[in-house]
């Protein structure tokens, strides 16, 4: 446990990723043996069955601790992490005991069906032997949800350091199925439980945002433009008789989109696509909004499948025949593109993502204004003898978004920051009006400067209402617009629905609170996204 | 009448006619310490502890009229007796205890229970009315003893080496620097950044003694500090100084450190938890042994302490005042934010 304490220490103390994976690379290099895979199961959100409810962990600590459920509540809301404040509450640990990490994970799967009182005997023998670094990862370990920073990406390229392994054939082991208790490191890196040969994807090509007028591009003649669709970016590889989905983060994601396993069949072997994972109902594309009722789940129901059908949107071809096309011109590859996907005969599910007809970049620039009526973010610019590149590289692909949706928004909260702006209101909760009430809408981090930051510090301080533990409630009279990429329907807001990526774009001194926007005004935005 | 009263320029003893820690210019301001938001500029005459002197003198101009004390000598205001007593803050720091007609009040001002080994150590003084900070009135707020934060200090100082960066701590000049020079010693050579080796030399020439530390000039070379470690205030924590430095890893000393999404938003290579505050266990200690009979809490988590105190059956009661926006905080050279609203007065 030390050592798996010590990683995950250094985890938190960097936000670099090359000082995260050097981490992981010197952790995967000297751990005991049989803890490793189940660190990379944790790591991969590969849950065991949850042993003990979190009502009862946050009970039995409160009551060791001896102090109030309320300060109790008072002290995870200043942590803000409930396994971090149970180590941080404890009384200190009568005496320190090691055992290995997966001797404890063992242990409390053990736990299940057992009663509460042997349950509650185990994890206050185990607190009590534990220091709060250990204590923290041990309440994480009963939760099972170890989110600390480390995405699939960055754990597949330290093992793929680690075992001077091609990192595609990791991330297509480590998505497969397997059990800790019965693999071994080395079988894990190796992938004999899957054919690793096959699934590899491509590096995606990457576009810059445009950020000059498009009439500096030039000739409107070698450039092909399609619309941005606002899904999940995803290759398509089928080699070998097996298909392999690729997400954006290069993640493997074939499971959770059954809707194209069809392909298996209908694509010859050693064939990519790229495009984009769309959530698609009767022909058209749904919003975002949509889609993300279908993403990161283990299972998938009914309901699901009916209200957020999946689609591919395609707009490029890598592999044909077992051949890499990246070196040919786009205008070539879409000519195949074109003929691969017309032999898809009698589905609606892979479409080709349509090229945009224009002869002049004003005729374009209307058209773009129009993007939002198709659930488009925008439009795509490519040359057409452009090859695909890895990665991003300026020149060749742009992306041509259109501007996000504002609101204007009244200040009703504000919260201090933690850490060195402590004593600085630096969170802030924003509301429309509806009827002659205002509804909390956003919360939003502070887009403002340092200037800013402490007038309305000031403000805030001046005009406290009322305070909930380190909330205050403020006159509602700052107003600040806030900018969004999308609004979703939300059963968990009181307002009914949510904003996505809200954040400040100024502070909007020139208008009172009466002048903000109202409920209806969001609710007729969402109406018209869906 | 109650012997202090929470007014809009600080806290006021009107038997004796003088505030404590006051943060508008008053004829006479008795000073706990000398971090910025408990002593201001413009006072008539102040009244502190001898070795608070040469801070205030250091920062805020040699003209200043000071009249001090050590730790437990008495004098009498106006009929109120009063006296310093050891807060183990900083180095000078004090309790002021005040008496007038058998009512006693003691004012902490910032404490911590631990001795450091060179802020004079915490003295518990019984009163009837204790006035006392909240800084870390949270019980999530346990300190380590120093000893094992000094070793974990020492443990990142010769990894950092090892891995030819230089080790720089980023410390409030008044307290934590000299703290961690004391605590440190061993680990010489010892850098330190011109602001806190002038306040160390101000100490040093008032008769404290301080290990040897080396003031940053443009003489050193950059590859020189990679030998030792490096101390600066956390005005420089962001900026380009350090980033001028070849290879540099920042550790920040502060009790925030003790919760994580704290030392993540610091963004430094590390966190170490020491602080001059008192802890959760400490507030509680110091509070009980005072024996006092009300309690005002001050900057901080003053509404949860205060209503935990009210329960376990210490009457308690917040105030509002413009403490605490110091050094786990605020930069030196930065102004408090602007604060006019009327502060309420107490008079129970």
């Amino acid at each position: 446990m030390k050592r798996f304490a010590a990683l995950i220490a250094q985890l938190e103390l960097s936000n670099k990723t090359n000082d995260k994976i050097a981490a992981l690379v010197s952790y995967f290099e000297e751990a005991d043996a049989q803890d490793k895979p189940y660190v990379i199961a944790m790591f991969t959100g590969k849950r065991p069955k949850r042993p003990v409810s979190t009502a009862l962990v946050r009970a039995w600590a409160t009551e060791l601790s001896a102090i109030p459920p309320w300060l109790f509540a008072e002290s995870y809301h200043s942590v803000g992490d409930l396994s971090e404040t149970i180590a941080l509450i404890l009384p200190p640990p009568s005496q320190l005991v090691e055992r290995p990490l997966h001797q404890w994970i063992k242990d409390l799967a053990q736990l299940n069906g057992k009663d509460d009182a042997s349950k509650k005997d185990f994890i206050l023998k185990a607190w009590d032997s534990l220091n709060t670094q250990e204590r923290f990862i041990f309440n994480k370990l009963i939760s099972g949800n170890f989110r600390i920073g480390v995405s699939n990406k960055m754990l597949v390229n330290a093992l793929a350091r680690q075992s001077h392994t091609e990192s595609s054939k990791i991330m297509h082991s480590i998505m497969g199925r397997w059990d800790p208790a019965l693999i071994s490191y080395e079988e894990l890196v190796e992938g004999t439980h899957v054919n690793t040969d096959s699934s590899w994807p491509y590096p995606f090509c990457l576009a810059y945002a445009l950020d000059s007028q498009p009439e500096t591009l030039g000739d409107t003649s070698v450039w092909q433009a399609e619309w941005k669709w606002d899904g999940i970016r995803g290759q398509i590889v089928k080699r070998n008789g097996e298909l392999f989905i690729w997400s954006r983060g290069e993640e493997l994601v074939t499971d959770q989109f059954p809707e194209l396993h069809f392909l298996n069949d209908l694509l010859e072997d050693g064939t990519v696509l790229d495009g984009e994972i769309l959530s698609i109902k009767d022909g058209k594309v749904q919003a975002f909004s949509i889609l993300q009722q279908r993403l990161n789940r283990k299972t998938i129901n009914k309901s699901q499948l009916n209200d957020a059908p999946i689609g591919f949107y395609t707009y490029d071809l890598l592999e044909h025949l077992g051949k890499d096309l990246r070196q040919q011109p786009l205008k070539q590859r879409r000519k195949l593109l074109e003929q691969v996907i017309s032999n898809l005969h009698g589905q609606q599910t892979v479409i080709l993502s349509p090229v945009i007809d224009f002869d002049s970049w004003e005729v374009l620039a209307s058209l773009r204004l129009g993007s939002r009526d198709i659930n488009s973010e925008g439009i795509m610019l490519k040359k057409l003898d452009s090859m695909y590149h890895s990665g991003r590289k300026r020149g060749d692909w742009w992306k041509w978004k259109i501007n996000p949706y504002t609101v204007d928004t009244v200040m009703i909260y504000a919260q201090k920051g933690s850490g060195r702006r402590a004593s600085f209101f630096t969170d802030y909760t924003f509301a429309v009006r509806d009827g002659d009430k205002l509804i909390t809408i956003a919360k939003a981090y502070s887009g403002l400067t340092d200037k800013e930051i402490k007038e309305v510090d000031g403000f805030v301080k001046k005009n406290a209402i009322e305070k909930f533990g380190p909330v205050r409630t403020v006159k509602p009279e700052l107003v600040f617009e806030i900018a969004f990429e999308g609004i979703a329907e939300s059963k968990r807001h009181k307002a009914g629905l949510a904003l996505r990526f809200p954040r400040i774009v100024r502070w909007r001194k020139d208008k009172k609170a009466d002048e903000i926007n109202t409920l209806e005004d969001l609710r007729q935005l969402l109406e018209a996204t869906l | 009448m109650a012997l202090i009263t929470f007014t809009s320029k600080g806290i006021y003893c009107k038997q004796g006619d003088f505030y404590i820690d006051p943060w508008k210019p008053v004829k006479l301001a008795v000073t706990t310490h000398g971090h910025a938001d408990h002593v201001k500029w413009g006072n008539d005459v102040y009244l502190c502890h001898e070795l608070t002197k040469p801070v205030l003198l250091h920062r805020l101009g040699a003209d200043l009229k000071i009249q001090t004390l050590r730790y437990g000598e008495e004098i009498t205001i106006n009929g109120v007796k009063l006296s310093l007593h050891p807060a183990g803050h900083v180095i000078g720091s004090a309790q002021i205890r005040l008496e007038y007609k058998g009512e006693i009040a003691v004012v902490s001002g910032d404490y911590k229970v631990a001795d450091d080994g060179i802020s004079t150590a915490f003295e518990p003084v019984k009163c009837h009315t204790f006035v006392s900070e909240s800084t870390f009135g949270l019980p999530i707020y346990k300190w380590q003893p120093q000893e094992v934060i000094f070793q974990q200090i020492r443990d990142w100082a010769t990894q950092n080496q090892a891995q030819q960066k230089t080790s720089v701590l980023v410390a409030y000049s008044l307290g934590k620097a000299q703290r961690l020079i004391h605590g440190l010693s061993g680990n010489e050579p010892i850098y330190v950044h011109q602001s806190i080796a002038n306040l160390n030399d101000a100490f040093v020439a008032a008769g404290v003694k301080l290990p040897q530390t080396v003031r940053i000039t443009t003489d050193i070379r950059k590859e020189e500090l990679q030998q030792g470690i490096v101390i600066v205030p956390p005005a420089l924590a962001d900026g380009r100084w350090i980033k001028n430095l070849q290879q540099a890893a920042t550790g920040v000393c502060s009790g925030w450190m003790q919760v994580r999404a704290s030392r993540r938003w610091r963004s430094a290579d590390a966190g170490f938890a020491l602080s001059d505050h008192a802890d959760w266990p400490g507030l509680l200690s110091a509070i009980s042994a005072t024996s006092a009979e009300k309690v005002f809490v001050t900057h901080g988590f003053t509404a949860t302490f205060s209503k935990y105190l009210n329960e376990i059956g210490i009457p308690a009661e917040e105030v509002k005042t413009q403490y605490g926006q110091e050094e786990d905080d605020a930069p030196l050279t930065d102004q408090v934010p602007e604060y006019t609203e009327e502060t309420k007065e107490h008079t129970d």
